[in-house]
């Protein structure tokens, strides 16, 4: 009968959304759960002088990282200062004009080394500058971590550039534009936000990166303004915290993590405040 | 007459398909010529030719020669950039720039073409062109709002707007109303008629009413041949052709 094969397809319906459904929660259960531990473990450390004070010694109480949120921000900023420029440039390149085998090459690389565990990263780092400069600094750790990033957000430009329809393209040339200023001034400017979202989703993503500045940027236990020195990063001063033997170190350990997802937090909130103008 | 296109033998191809055959044709200065045929007979890839439009086209190849004032512009010494300055182009699509304003899709050829213009030289421009392409009173109080906002028909006067502002000397237009409402056709209709007292003008179109109000000469083409040319009184009344003739009392196409 007609109604009951209605009847059941309902039912399975109704099953694999609930289904589907659950799978959802699965995903995002995990990001709450991390964060309520952080805060409950790592909130009573988050005082102000976590983020203004140096890292105290084993043993004396109080002390912050600041060092480390200022290593952070200038290893990131070192990173993408021409991380940028190279990964748009080479997305434009492969979206606009890689038609041939070395722009198939450029993709096969840039997707090779997008799935290159970061810890490689680290030791390309430190064979490439730590080694030759005979030691570890802000530069290298800025190296390691351009590795992951540029080929993210080469992938993502392309990727973007490919959204705009071939009609922007032409309207561009048949007004008489060159070629070079029309892709940057039209075609990249229709894709920017897209672009955009693209560069801050993997600053994001070497903001956390621990594994690459363990060979490179070493981390350093006091205010360092040389990028040729070491310096200190909140992810090194995290893991250092948290294997270490001592009860107050593990605290500030939740509390830097704590630090660091909250950065990350915020940029992807910009990612997605831009997303959403895009419309 | 002056002619400012004078086509000759222009034959082309996408790979091994040949799309155009031994074409000629002359166009005359400030006139309105209508390319029509049906669908598929290589009208698009005639006009794309005249603003070479194609040289980007992978396996597009074509012989012959079009001349513009008496010159090749498939020749070393005519820089395509140039050369689309001087003959633009609407499309098919309305198809404004996203993420510009009304203003800034008007303004930016202007601004990307390498003259150095003073802000006032760009309003001034920018109106202007507003004016004659029948939009200025629509958007006046817009200018700032998205090109893509507009209404199918306002997007389509937006980009003969953006097309005018270079100052081109020839127009050329591909189905420029097959995307839009009666109404809106028939405002484009009457533009390019005011425009081509100042300019000239090729518009692509299959469809034959149109063709007839609006042109000087109509040009039918069938699977890549000019079959016939000829005042667009005389070929819709007594075409020399019999399939012409097929044509436009709707035996076919
Ligand atoms: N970019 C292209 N690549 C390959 N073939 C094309 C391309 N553009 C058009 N053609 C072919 O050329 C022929 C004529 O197309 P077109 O000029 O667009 O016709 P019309 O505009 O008269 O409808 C068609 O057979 C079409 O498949
Ligand atoms: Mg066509």
């Amino acid at each position: 009968m007609p109604g009951t094969i209605s009847f059941r397809r309902k039912a399975v319906d109704r099953t694999m959304k609930a289904l589907f459904c659950l799978a959802a929660i699965l995903v995002i259960l995990p990001l709450f759960l991390i964060f309520f531990d952080l805060l409950i473990k790592g909130g009573k450390e988050l005082k102000l002088t976590l983020l203004i004070d140096l890292p105290h010694p084993v043993g004396e109480p109080g002390g912050g990282i600041a060092n480390g949120i200022v290593g952070t921000l200038v290893i990131t900023l070192m990173t993408m200062l021409w991380s940028v420029p190279t990964a748009v440039m080479c997305g434009i390149y492969l979206a606009e004009y890689g038609k041939g085998k070395f722009a198939s090459a450029v993709r096969f690389a840039a997707d090779t080394m997008t799935g290159v565990p970061s810890i490689i990263m680290g030791i390309f780092g430190y064979i490439l500058l730590v080694l030759p400069m005979k030691r570890f600094s802000a530069w290298a750790g800025a190296t390691a971590l351009s590795m992951i990033f540029i080929p993210v957000v080469v992938r993502t430009t392309e990727e973007m550039l490919r959204t705009v329809p071939t009609t922007v393209r032409e309207a561009a040339l048949a007004l008489g534009i060159a070629r070079w200023k029309a892709t940057l001034r039209i075609t990249v400017r229709t894709a920017w936000p897209g672009i955009l979202t693209g560069i801050l989703l993997a600053m994001a993503r070497i903001i956390g990166e621990t594994a690459p500045l363990l060979f490179t940027a070493l981390g350093n236990q006091f205010w360092q303004s040389h990028l040729d020195q070491p310096m200190a990063a909140v992810p090194l001063q995290v893991f250092t915290y948290a294997i270490s033997p001592y009860e107050d170190w593990h605290d500030k350990a939740w509390a830097g993590a704590l630090v660091l997802i909250a950065m990350v937090l915020v940029i992807n909130i910009a990612a997605r405040v831009i997303t959403r103008q895009k419309r | 007459m002056e002619n400012v296109f004078e086509i000759r033998d222009l034959s082309s191809w996408f790979g091994e398909n040949q799309v155009l055959k031994k074409i000629r044709m002359d166009i005359a200065k400030n006139s309105v010529t209508s390319v029509m045929g049906p669908s598929g007979c290589g009208k698009s890839t005639f006009i794309r030719c005249l603003n070479r439009m194609h040289d980007m086209t992978p396996g597009f190849r074509m012989e012959g020669e079009i001349l513009l004032d008496g010159t090749n512009i498939y020749s070393e010494k005519v820089d395509p950039v140039y050369l689309r300055r001087r003959v633009g182009m609407v499309f098919q699509q309305p198809n404004p720039f996203p993420r510009m304003s009304v203003f800034e899709n008007v303004a930016v050829g202007l601004k990307l073409n390498g003259r150095k213009l003073s802000r006032a030289d760009i309003s001034e421009k920018v109106e202007r062109s507003l004016v004659m392409a029948a939009l200025w009173n629509e958007v006046k109080d817009h200018l700032t709002q998205s090109g893509v906002s507009l209404s199918g028909g306002q997007q389509q006067r937006l980009c003969i707007a953006r097309a005018l502002a270079v100052e081109p000397e020839v127009l050329l237009m591909d189905e420029p109303c097959s995307a839009l409402d009666p109404a809106s056709t028939s405002k484009i209709e009457d533009l390019i008629e005011d425009l081509s007292e100042k300019y000239t003008i090729a518009v692509v179109t299959h469809n034959m009413q149109q063709a007839a109000r609006i042109s000087d000469q109509v040009a039918f083409f069938l699977m890549g041949e000019l079959i016939e040319m000829d005042k667009s009184g005389k070929i819709f009344t007594n075409p020399s052709d019999k399939r012409t003739e097929e044509y436009i009392t709707g035996r076919f196409g």
